[in-house]
């Protein structure tokens, strides 16, 4: 009896020990911790009730970092979930006619995914270099103007936006492959019985609804990657210029890391977490209520 | 009478494979048919040929003799009953049912909700499309149902809905593919029942396809034999298990599978057996103490109402024999003699045809 | 062929040369003499490709001691994250404790908490015990990991119960079974993991920033902003180089081993 409850602390303590050291100890400190004005190296702390996320919400800095995010976020989603399921769409098609072809893009695809972000970020500041990059040399070949694509305040936001996109769509992509990889011929069958034998009802009756499922799954997937931007800025921008590509994350690293607020960017982390939190709710919320098809 | 639905010379080819062979089949006008072969005979690939799911490589599809062999699935108005039912999973009952409807009279404006509201047109095609939705689900008694997900039903009752669903809209005829293969026994004799009376009422011209011979021979009014991409034979249940066209037709129908006795040997039961190889049914054979042919009991197994015994003769041909009734069963390793009636005799040529054996 | 799908595979195409755009660039802009990099013709491929970026990239710079401790840091990640979470998911899998439900019920609420939530108080404890700045700091905080307790939880519980109970006959302690059984039935769900820890830690470039100052001790991301911001603008191939010799073992790895790597990524969507 005791030998049997030895060995089960010895196969289950260590790891449990590290999940409570460093995963719920941490969340409740940084749940208290939200509350005082901590600075890193401090010997005490004043408890400041919700101050800090009055800050927050309250200074131009703080809604300019959420907005932000917010906005990334609205561009993020539907451009790369819709792009993944055109892309998927295409392949999908394509691999019963040309597989080869349809694998190696497949793989092209997906390059983005396995990536190191922080490197290609670097190669995409160096495309879109005012004078040295790609880009530009481009636009004049076409006689457009050339763009100040990391430093104007109005174009940082969706050149940000724009290279999360090209990093999410191929991983949208493989789950939508996967959704469609489980779609049952049959019902396409039945479909076409039914009167349905054109590409675009054919859609609308049997793939749409089928992926309905993937489909939320994904939007949610990208929305919390999407949240938690932070190599491309940290590594581009810098949240800048004139904090105009600010985010959640980042300000969480600047003010926590750089400025050792530990009470503000313990505030900025519970408003992230609890945001994440909200959007696995709906997620459940949704799939129990209307899409499991139950 | 143009056939409702019929093959002509059909040969369907996947890549080197040839899964159907020069198929040729009629289904009449209100006529019962069921094709019948074991699992991967082809007959899946006529069914689907049929509803104008794949195209045939060689030979014709025939619509009330006009040819639809280029016709899509959709232009040829023939319901399809899955085997996996293939019910739409995020659709109601009703609406499941009223799909085929929805889609062939309704134009994608006309599909959106609240269209009714703005054409007089698309709301009169609606109570249409209502009415006969209702009545079908009368019919099958799936009135308490028709607000439920697929998922939320059993098997037979996700059966009804399909069942529901192909019958819907009048079709020129109605294709089932196994439509019994997922029921258990007693739903099984039961839905039986209802498919023969569902033909009676609607007068549509149906074809069953099946690997069961009791579904079968118990349902259709005629059945096609169907053994590695040919049909063998096409008959009534009576004239496929009385007169088998040829051997391995002979060999398939039946509960216990017919003795051959080669020729040669088989002249011991008649002489017609000099020339012909002889098929006698297991249940044909008697025990006669001076029957013509020489046995040994090799093993007796016991069925309750039935006992099969398993016998060699003396040249070395393997035999079976069901024997009803318990009186003096013989054991394992008696000497029997047997005997069958001339008139139960199948004669069958080299080729594996049928020839007339005199009684 | 229909003119639709033929359209189709154009777009289909002009996408994939999009995604591959900044890859030919990093590779291109690497192979380019300086001469090349710095003029008002800017063009997509090098005319005079050199080697010269790479030499200079692996000898005069640290771009070699980055990739180092990029091994160092991954593997020792990996290798405390199996050591911890084995027995851990095998006992949770296989054996009846008191807690039991209690444990897994707060493996699966760990899953729902990104390490970006964990990190100050993480970094605020390590500062305390003057942790920081250490291969220490770069590892331990991710040897506990929810994700690879539920994912090697759920491959183990698919092991049958007769298998683990015939070890057991044969003699073999728990963590033998552990170790010799379970971890070798569940090796493709092992390998998914091991994909998705070792992409996740070398690409990842929060923590390391937080944790460490000094640029001996900088994994490659970290490594490479290093570089970047001492280099100012002057030396973009060298730069690229180092990017390329960066992102090149994964994405090599990818190339050669693509269906697992496809999975052990994506499962990384199920981590709710």
């Amino acid at each position: 009896m005791i030998r049997a409850a030895l060995t089960d602390l010895l196969l289950v303590g260590p790891a449990a020990l590290a999940v409570v050291l460093f995963i719920f100890l941490p969340v409740g400190v940084v749940f208290g911790l939200a509350f005082t004005d901590y600075q890193v190296g401090a010997a005490q702390a004043e408890w400041v009730g919700g101050a800090n996320f009055a800050q927050l919400f309250g200074s131009r800095l703080g809604r300019n970092a959420l907005l932000n995010t917010l906005t990334y976020a609205a561009i993020v989603i539907p451009g790369s979930v819709g792009l993944g399921l055109l892309v998927a769409l295409g392949l999908h098609g394509m691999a019963t006619r040309l597989p080869r072809l349809s694998a190696l893009l497949r793989a092209v695809y997906f390059l983005p995914v396995a990536a190191t972000l922080v490197a290609m970020a670097v190669s995409w500041q160096m495309l879109l270099h005012p004078s040295l990059g790609l880009a530009n040399t481009w636009l004049q070949a076409l006689n457009l103007p050339g763009q100040q694509w990391l430093s104007d305040r109005g174009l940082v936001l969706y050149t940000l936006a724009g290279i999360g996109i090209w990093q999410s769509t191929g991983y949208n992509m493989v789950l939508f492959l996967a959704g469609l990889a489980a779609i049952p011929s049959t019902l396409y069958d039945a479909a076409a019985v039914d009167g349905a034998d054109r590409g675009w009802t054919r859609f609308w009756s049997v793939t749409w609804p089928m992926l309905g499922p993937t489909t939320l799954f994904v939007m949610i997937v990208t929305a919390a990657s999407a949240f938690r931007v932070f190599e491309t800025v940290a590594t581009m921008t810098a949240g800048g210029p004139a904090f105009a590509s600010d985010t959640i994350v980042y300000a969480l690293y600047r003010e926590g890391f750089v400025y050792f607020k530990a009470g503000y960017a313990a505030a900025i982390t519970v408003v992230f977490f609890l945001a994440l939190l909200a959007l696995t709710a709906l997620q459940m919320l949704l799939v129990e209520r209307r899409v499991h098809y139950r | 009478m143009t056939a409702a639905l019929a093959l002509d010379g059909v040969t369907k080819r996947f890549g080197d494979t040839t899964a159907i062979t020069d198929v040729s089949l009629a289904l009449g006008q209100g006529e019962f048919v069921a094709l019948l072969g074991a699992s991967g005979c082809g007959k899946s690939t006529t069914l689907r040929i049929l509803a104008g799911l794949d195209r045939p490589s060689e030979g014709q599809v025939l619509m009330q003799g006009r040819c639809v062999t280029r016709d899509s699935a959709a232009a040829r108005n023939i319901a399809l009953m899955f085997q996996s039912y293939a019910l739409y999973p995020h659709l109601s009952v009703y609406q499941n049912i009223a799909m085929p409807l929805r889609l062939r009279h309704l134009s994608v404006a006309g599909r959106l909700p609240g269209a009714a509201r703005f054409s007089g047109a698309v709301r009169r095609t609606r109570e249409d499309i209502d009415a006969q939705v209702r009545r079908v689900a009368a019919m099958l008694r799936l009135e308490p149902l028709l607000a439920r997900k697929p998922g939320q039903l059993s098997g037979g009752q996700q059966q009804r809905v399909a069942l529901a669903r192909a019958l819907v809209r009048k079709p020129a005829a109605f294709l089932l593919d196994e439509p019994l293969s997922n029921l258990d026994t007693q739903l099984r004799a039961d839905t039986r029942d209802e498919l023969r009376a569902l033909h009676r009422d609607t007068g549509h011209a149906f074809l069953i396809v099946t690997h069961d011979q009791s579904d079968a021979l118990s349902m259709a009014d005629r059945v096609a034999v169907m053994i590695a991409g040919r049909i063998e034979q096409i008959a009534t249940p009576q004239q496929l298990f009385h007169t088998p066209a040829t051997r391995a037709v002979a060999e398939f129908i039946g509960h216990h599978r017919m003795n051959i006795l080669p020729q040669g040997p088989a002249a011991a039961l008649h002489p017609a057996g000099k020339g012909l190889d002889l098929g006698v049914r297991p249940e044909d054979l008697r025990l006669q103490a001076d029957g013509p042919l020489q046995a040994v009991v090799r093993s007796r197994a016991f069925h309750g109402e039935e006992t099969i015994l398993s016998l060699q003769d003396d040249r070395g041909t393997a035999l079976r024999m069901v024997l009803r009734g318990g009186s003096a069963l013989p054991l394992p390793g008696d000497s029997v003699r047997l005997t069958a009636p001339p008139e139960a005799l199948h004669g069958f040529d080299a080729c594996g045809l049928r020839q007339q054996v005199l009684s | 062929m229909r003119p639709g799908l033929i359209l189709g595979f154009g777009l289909l195409a002009l996408g994939a040369v999009l995604v591959l755009l900044p890859f030919v660039w990093m590779v291109s802009v690497s192979l380019k003499p300086h001469a090349e990099i710095f003029t008002p013709h800017v063009s997509l491929l090098p005319q005079n490709p050199t080697l010269e970026n790479y030499r200079r990239a692996l000898t005069e710079t640290a771009i070699p001691r980055y990739l180092l401790n990029g091994v160092l840091v991954t593997g020792g990640i990996l290798i405390l994250q199996l050591v911890l979470s084995v027995p851990c998911a095998y006992a949770l899998a296989h054996r009846r404790f008191p807690g039991r439900g209690l444990l897994f019920g707060a493996v699966v609420a760990a899953l729902l908490v990104p390490f970006h939530v964990t990190a100050l108080p993480i970094f605020l404890g390590m500062a305390r015990l003057q942790m920081l700045d250490s291969y220490t700091a770069l590892i331990l905080p991710f040897a506990a990991t929810a994700f690879g307790l539920f994912l090697l939880r759920q491959a183990f519980a698919q092991i049958p119960a007769e298998l683990i109970d015939a070890g057991r006959v044969d003699g073999m302690s728990e963590l033998a079974i552990a170790w010799r059984v379970a971890f070798p039935l569940a090796l493709p769900t092992v390998i998914a993991f091991a994909i998705f820890s070792v992409t996740a830690h070398w690409n990842d470039l929060f923590w390391p920033m937080i944790a460490v100052t000094d640029p001996d001790l900088a994994t490659p991301p970290r490594g490479i902003l290093y570089f970047r911001d001492a280099e100012s603008g002057d030396e973009p191939g060298p730069l690229m180089a180092g990017a390329t010799l960066v992102t090149a073992p994964l994405v090599l790895a990818f190339l050669l081993a693509q269906r697992r790597f496809t999975q052990g990524l994506a499962s990384t969507g199920l981590k709710r």
